[in-house]
């Protein structure tokens, strides 16, 4: 299932409708818990579109109640049964700024889609992740031995890479073939 | 008996503190009159710590506003008066803000809740690229980092001061110096060092006191919530100030810290001031120099 999550109409129904701004962490706490009572209404597996197009500011307090807690706990627990993916999109430079602050500090990485259709990932990722993401973004869906072909690395190594990616929510995996979240077609819910 | 307080004609960040080597003293009980006759000058900081001043009273102050008429014009374009009443027995009628004064980016507000650090941020959005960018010649990507940083340190009263406190912002543009913008942010709550000894499971230190919890907040990070992603308003506002060539103080209780830029001379860490309670925050950005 994919699921659209405006953030601004998130802002403006759960906090304030003359809000335009994501400052301060009640605002923070407020949103997040309105954006997990959709998630938590779809099935086990499921992909959700946070855009921040009409978002203007959001503070490093903002980002670490929204953004780091939603990866944290929809995606990084380690008793987590389901799989939460997310695509995050409308990110602009003052977005990106605060949100690569709190994901560093907690170590985690997630898909952000600009305006053309193509997706960076931001946040904490090493060489070989990056390596495979870019080698995956231009096969689309593919299987460890193809990337293998494709990055040079070893197939085992290429194999660690992608599930490593996969557990971060970064790609979606279908038996053994790793597609990043982005390419799926994204019809709005 | 009523204790007069004499006020330096500049009040800033630092001449404030010969204010409290003669108030901290007194028992709050005790009536003061706090003189700012002779007052010429006053800079955010200098504003928002007397108005924090007079909430540390327990029998309402006295207040006399300054005999120049231009000085006293000026405290009331920046609302110094608007909230002194409240907090002062003022000795005369005082002036109002009339018209909005462009080197007034904001005046002295209040930040009692979070909905107040939503107008607050409302308001400098509307004024940061006019100051920041057109008069210091900063990259418009600096105006939505600099309202970060005041969100951030305009939620540290909400967090961590216990009760409400004050912001204000100015922009000097002296005659043949570098043009900055000056913020200050000021409460009277329970400061940092009793912030962190509040905090569950911390370990305190020998030589633990108003430094040591500057030190460990400021310098290092740490904060009294046992969460991973706390305590990074005050590192994003040092990473801030030290990308942009700018200066970081923060007093609370009997000490001072301060990220020292090469063009200032102050003193990066001070003991053994005299107490004021809460934390009192002071960011100043200079001009950029662009090369010619």
């Amino acid at each position: 299932m994919i699921n659209h999550i405006d953030v601004s109409s998130v802002l403006k129904s759960s906090v304030s409708e003359f809000y335009t701004n994501l400052v301060t962490r009640p605002t923070g706490v407020a949103v997040r818990s309105h954006i997990e009572q959709q998630l938590d209404q779809l099935g086990e597996r499921a992909l959700t579109v946070l855009d921040f197009s009409h978002v203007g500011l959001m503070d490093l307090s903002c980002a670490d109640e929204i953004v780091a807690k939603l990866l944290l706990h929809y995606v990084e627990a380690e008793q987590n049964n389901r799989e939460v993916y997310f695509v995050f999109r409308g990110i602009n430079e003052s977005h990106r700024y605060a949100i690569e602050t709190v994901l560093e500090r907690h170590g985690l990485a997630l898909v952000s889609q600009l305006s053309d259709g193509a997706a960076v990932l931001v946040g904490t990722i090493d060489g070989t992740e990056r390596q495979i993401w870019d080698a995956i973004c231009k096969l689309g869906a593919a299987q460890p031995e193809a990337l293998a072909t494709e990055t040079g690395m070893g197939c085992e190594a290429a194999e660690h890479a992608l599930y490593t990616l996969w557990k971060r929510g970064l790609l979606m995996r279908d038996e053994r073939a790793y597609t990043p979240t982005y390419l799926l077609p994204l019809h709005e819910t | 008996m009523t204790r007069i307080i004499n006020v330096p004609s500049n009040v800033n960040d630092q001449s404030f503190e010969e204010i409290l080597v003669q108030t901290s003293p007194l028992p709050p009980d005790e009536k003061i009159l706090i003189d700012c006759r002779h007052c010429t000058f006053a800079t955010p900081f200098g504003l928002t710590a007397l108005l924090s001043l007079g909430q540390t009273r327990l029998v309402k102050p006295g207040l006399l506003v300054p005999e120049d008429q231009n000085v006293a014009g000026y405290w009331g374009l920046t609302e110094f008066f608007a909230h002194a009443e409240d907090l002062y027995e003022i000795d005369k009628r005082v002036p109002r803000r009339r018209v909005r004064n462009t080197s007034v980016v904001l005046e002295c507000t209040p930040i009692t809740k979070s909905a107040d650090v939503h107008g607050i941020v409302d308001k400098i959005s509307e004024r940061a690229h006019e100051i920041l960018v057109e008069s210091l010649h900063f990259s418009p990507q600096i105006t939505s980092r600099f309202t970060m940083a005041l969100s951030e340190v305009c939620q540290n009263i909400l967090e961590h001061a216990g009760r409400g406190g004050w912001v204000a912002v100015q922009k000097y543009d002296p005659k043949g110096k570098r043009r900055r913008v000056v913020l200050a942010v000021c409460d009277v709550g329970i400061g940092f060092r009793q912030s962190l000894e509040g905090s569950h499971g911390r370990r305190l230190s020998d030589r633990w006191d108003d430094a040591a919890a500057l030190e460990d907040t400021v310098m290092r990070g740490v904060s009294r919530f046992p969460d991973k992603g706390r305590g990074q308003g005050l590192q994003g506002v040092k990473k801030f100030i030290g990308q942009n060539d700018g200066k970081f103080s923060v007093r609370s209780g009997t000490a001072r810290i301060a990220l020292v830029p090469a063009w200032d001379e102050d003193e990066a860490l001070i003991r053994d001031l005299a107490f004021f309670p809460g934390a009192q925050l002071q960011l100043t950005i200079p001009e950029k120099i662009v090369a010619p």
